[in-house]
């Protein structure tokens, strides 16, 4: 009696090993978050004035009408960034958690690594938006001109993006399963994205002042997508499932 | 105890399950099997260890000693798929309706094109009594519906082990009385069902098997809904000790 | 347990004796930096016992991942701790140095910069064991000891580009090394090895017998 359904489901399906059905599973995950969003608008509406604050408070204290304003810019962009994604990624497992909707997750079959890539992928859109928007009003602002090519400033954000993305939803998963998680997000995410920081800063400035290659910058941060993407994308079950 | 080793294939089985949060054992080298096609009844105090039990059941939780069988094999992840698991939280999103949550959560489950899985979701909606073209969020719904919802959430792919945690806490009995109207069907239909409760009397009739907890121990399993008589068993007296 | 720690004590204190003889009378003052170059026998072995530990560190998180050994755990815990204790030494230690020879405290230097972010990292991972809940711990920092482990090499290789003064050429370069200087250092290199290791062993101990007595705990409540 109890063969009939089982055996056949357990075996090809449902564990995900087909690539096609990870996407499926991704798209239909990250839709689903999409579509939350924008029903509640929470995290987007707040996270927008989080970032406006950020922006004009930097504008204060670091005095855009300065010389070097170009020299300083690329650290308070990231710093900027660096705020506003945090409080982002505090946001995204909030919504799994209410109702305690990740058990039911975590007893399916669903593959965790569909959960974690369509974490990241809301995440890097949500964290880009945001950027897209501070960055214009850092460059009124500041009335900051680039003097390299703009191109490879928008290849460093994307790349710093996702550095601080892919650490930050994995990071914020881990927070999940401690005593006052949302201050434990940057204590952890922060000294581990050192490098990514320093290196997101060096390559804007290098773009910003055109006095130096930023090249050397964006392979170390693409070295550390790669590589930290990789550790996520191992570990990640190890930590959904901890419990 | 009643029935333990009289089917080779037990739906699930604890082999010396422990359990410990620091130095508090929630549960305490539990040995049992349970046999398929039945619905058991756990009961016990607060604290006594009935969620911890389930929830390591269902493999969210990894046992301290010991180790669980599911459906014949030891390998919890192979036995997800013929699993359904259903709380006192919804487990649902609140700002999806019922038929956008069912949706989602039978893509976890593999369960073929877009048009068979809606259908299927339509179905088990209008089983436990809701409609499915019904466009309000979850969020608004009464209790009671909400937990008809995650029941249905639960079953969508038909699991053949149903873990059941405090379903009806805060349902209005008419809609406790439908779910369990429907537990006893699905019994009747070869599914194993455990339901944690504090709400004998709901399943008093429906059980088959009634799970004595205390705790973090099974202390009596009973045919009838009737506390055992041990010396342990006085938890389960007129008076309910807080 | 008890004789073989008597031993290891009995080994490690005369070792460290030996060493700052070495280190503070025989060998030779540096022409240039003078006295203050000795900090350079603690200094160094110190830096070395750390960086030792916290690769102690990794292997048991990796080691506790794969077998979910709570021996594992405790090992980790304990080279984590102590390790953490000989990074804050070197961060104390490098400026004293620094001050007179540089004069400046602090340089953004490449194994400056590392060590200090090293530090930090392994910080946030005593704090992410303290705030952990209950056994999900061990799981979550060994974890993050990967994430630790993974990161060093990376920091390190973009702090060398972003600058770098240390005066790399103690050994190998040059060679002109006094040799009481190299007696003194390697002295105390394996002084200073050997007395991370009883630390490591006293604080595995330790976490061990806790760890046991909550298992017995647990378990006697069984009853």
């Amino acid at each position: 009696m109890n063969g009939t359904t089982g055996n056949s489901t357990n075996g090809n399906g449902a564990n995900g090993n087909n690539f096609g059905q990870l996407l499926n599973l991704v798209r239909a995950s990250l839709v689903k978050d999409l579509r939350l969003e924008w029903r509640s608008k929470d995290a987007i509406n707040s996270m927008l004035f989080f970032a406006l604050l950020v922006v004009v408070i930097f504008s204060f204290s670091f005095d855009p009408t300065a010389e070097d304003s170009r020299h300083i810019a690329g650290g308070i962009l990231w710093v900027a960034f660096l705020f506003a994604a945090v409080v982002a990624l505090n946001q995204t497992w909030a919504r799994e958690m209410r109702n305690q909707v990740l058990d039911a997750f975590r007893v399916s079959p669903a593959p965790p690594l569909a959960l974690f890539l369509s974490k990241v992928l809301a995440n890097f859109l949500f964290v880009g938006i945001l950027e897209s928007l501070m960055a214009p009003l850092f460059v009124v602002f500041y009335n900051l001109n680039s003097v390299g090519p703009v191109y490879q400033l928008l290849i460093t954000g994307v790349l710093g993006t996702w550095a601080l993305v892919v650490n930050g939803t994995f990071f914020a998963a881990m927070s999940l399963r401690t005593r006052s998680r949302e201050v434990m997000l940057p204590l952890i995410l922060f000294p581990i994205s050192i490098p990514a920081v320093l290196a997101m800063v060096q390559a804007t400035t290098a773009v910003l002042t055109g006095e130096a290659s930023p090249r050397f910058w964006m392979t170390l941060l693409g070295v550390y997508d790669v590589v930290f993407t990789l550790v996520c994308v191992l570990l990640f079950e190890t930590v959904l499932q901890a419990e | 105890m009643v029935d333990a080793t009289s089917n080779p294939i037990p739906a699930a089985a604890l082999r010396a399950v422990s359990k410990h949060f620091g130095r508090f054992a929630a549960l305490k080298k539990i040995t049992a099997e349970f046999a398929p096609s039945r619905l058991y009844v756990v009961l016990g105090e607060n604290g006594a260890g009935k969620s911890t039990m389930l929830r390591t059941l269902a493999g969210l939780m990894r046992p301290t000693h010991g180790h669980v069988e599911l459906l014949g094999s030891s390998d919890l992840a192979a036995a997800r798929p013929r699993l359904g698991y259903m709380a006192h939280p919804s487990l649902l999103y609140d700002e999806l309706s019922a038929l956008e949550n069912l949706q989602f959560f039978a893509q976890l489950y593999g369960m073929g094109s877009p048009a068979t899985t809606e259908a299927r979701c339509q179905e088990v909606i209008r089983m436990v009594g809701l409609d499915p073209t019904l466009q309000r969020p979850v969020g608004q719904y009464s209790q009671g519906m909400k937990q008809r919802t995650s029941l249905a959430r639960a079953l969508v792919h038909d699991p053949e082990l149903l873990l059941l945690d405090e379903p009806f806490s805060n349902v209005d009995v008419q809609s406790a009385q439908a779910m369990v109207g429907l537990l006893g069907k699905m019994r009747d239909t070869g599914k194993t069902i455990f339901v944690v409760t504090h709400q004998l009397p709901l399943l008093a009739s429906a059980g088959d098997e009634f799970i004595w907890m205390t705790s973090g121990q099974i202390i009596a399993r009973t045919a009838e809904p009737v506390p055992p008589q041990t010396a342990a068993g006085d938890a389960f007296g007129s008076e309910v000790r807080l | 347990m008890k004789p073989k720690m008597a031993i290891f004590v009995g080994v490690a204190i005369p070792l460290l004796v030996n060493g700052t003889y070495q280190a503070l009378v025989v060998a030779p003052t540096e022409q240039t930096m003078g006295d203050v170059q000795r900090i350079f026998y603690y200094h160094v072995p110190n830096a070395w016992s750390g960086a030792f530990l916290l690769f102690i560190n990794l292997c048991a998180s990796v080691w506790y991942l794969i077998t979910r050994n709570a021996a594992a755990d405790a090992l980790a815990v304990a080279a984590a701790e102590v390790g953490v204790v000989f990074a804050t030494i070197v961060l104390v230690t490098g400026p004293i140095w620094a001050r007179p020879v540089w004069g400046i405290w602090w340089t953004w230097d490449a194994r400056l910069t590392s060590t200090l972010v090293l530090w930090l990292i392994y910080v946030s991972y005593l704090i992410l064991r303290r705030f952990a809940a209950g056994g999900q711990t061990p799981i979550l920092a060994a974890v993050l000891a990967i994430f630790a482990f993974v990161d060093v090499p990376i920091v390190y290789l973009s702090i060398w580009f972003f600058r770098t003064q240390h005066p790399s050429p103690v050994f190998g370069g040059n060679g002109s090394l006094d040799p009481q200087m190299k007696t003194a250092f390697f002295m105390n290199l394996f002084s200073f090895t050997v007395y991370a290791l009883l630390l490591l062993n006293l604080r595995y101990g330790l976490e061990r017998k806790r760890q046991i007595f909550e298992e017995s705990q647990a378990a006697a409540l069984s009853l």
